[in-house]
């Protein structure tokens, strides 16, 4: 099964990358995007056969390694049906 | 006696050998190296994780090494009280294996800033410090992408409350500002210890100013600190430390 897990930083922590991005986007005329925060994106392929089993698999990992707590949370999607 | 560093290599560390030099050559101490794979610190009194981009900084930085074999090592020494000093990328390992509080984000204005900047060392009751004078304006060089200190508005204040908060960026006169501070960090943060104070971590370099003959020796002190707290018998050495 495949998870994907979105990344991004909590709302409370600045994120210099997205304010720079939204700063060019102004600069080329985008004055209708009022904020961009900019976060990574995880694609698992997940040897599991239910959705609740990938959901744990891909959380305990974000947990671990993919988030760090300290900064950033995580949003996970199982795709696929099982076997 | 000569006291023993260890250098802890990494897959992508390139200060290790500035800090064995430090630790060997300049100071006149024993130093090893030790690989990211082994699991003995080797009776090391000292350990350093030095500054580089230990695994290609991939995911985040120091995010991968934590998990290396020698970091259950470095995580004994450290709870059996060895001092243990993480520079640039090591301190980033040590706030990923959580030895440290907080996280490092990108540099306020997303620079990868090198140059010499001044830090004011702020707490003198740590082995790496031990040798300074309260306040003492060190300059010496950063070199970082990702040294904009975070931490939350709880943990920052039990950092003040414990006087956790070891180096402060600052202007020559020692004084904090904005101006003063080259990537946005929390409070002009520049280096931290734990509760305990045996582990420091900090973003700029002293191993890379040990000699007037590559712009300043201040970052010397850092390294001197260590033997004389040895010589205070302030420090839990090799025989205790040891797991």
């Amino acid at each position: 099964m495949r998870a994907r897990v979105f990344v991004t930083l909590k709302p409370s922590v600045f994120d210099p990358q997205g304010k720079t991005i939204v700063d060019a986007l102004h600069t080329l005329g985008y004055g209708g995007v009022e904020d961009v925060r900019q976060g990574k994106y995880f694609e698992l392929e997940l040897a599991a056969h239910s959705s609740e089993t990938a959901r744990s698999m891909a959380s305990e990992v974000a947990d671990k390694l993919l988030a760090n707590p300290v900064i950033e949370s995580y949003r996970i999607e199982i795709d696929g049906t099982s076997h | 006696m000569k006291t023993k560093f260890a250098v802890i290599v990494f897959p992508g560390s390139n200060c290790d050998h500035d800090a064995y030099y430090a630790a060997k050559d300049v100071l006149g101490q024993e130093a090893e190296f030790v690989w990211h794979k082994e699991t003995d610190l080797r009776g090391a009194d000292a350990v350093i994780l030095p500054g580089g981009f230990s695994h290609g900084d991939y995911l985040r930085t120091g995010a991968i090494a934590r998990f290396s074999p020698v970091m259950d090592a470095v995580r004994r020494f450290a709870a059996a009280g060895g001092p243990v000093l993480g520079i640039c990328n090591g301190f980033q390992i040590l706030l990923e294996a959580g030895l440290l509080p907080g996280a490092m984000l990108r540099n306020r204005e997303l620079k990868f800033r090198c140059e010499h900047v001044h830090v004011r060392v702020d707490e003198t009751d740590t082995p790496f410090t031990l040798a300074c004078r309260p306040q003492q304006v060190l300059r010496i060089p950063i070199a970082h992408g990702e040294g904009n200190y975070f931490t939350t508005p709880d943990e920052l204040r039990k950092l003040e409350q414990n006087r956790q908060i070891v180096f402060r960026y600052v202007d020559a006169s020692g004084v904090a500002s904005d101006e003063a501070n080259p990537n946005g960090s929390i409070v002009s943060i520049a280096g931290i210890c734990n509760e305990r104070r045996n582990v420091v971590g900090l973003m700029p370099h002293p191993e890379r100013a040990c000699e007037l003959a590559v712009g300043s020796a201040d970052g010397r002190i850092i390294f001197e600190s260590v033997l004389a707290a040895r010589a205070a018998g302030v420090l839990t050495t090799a025989g205790s430390a040891s797991a």
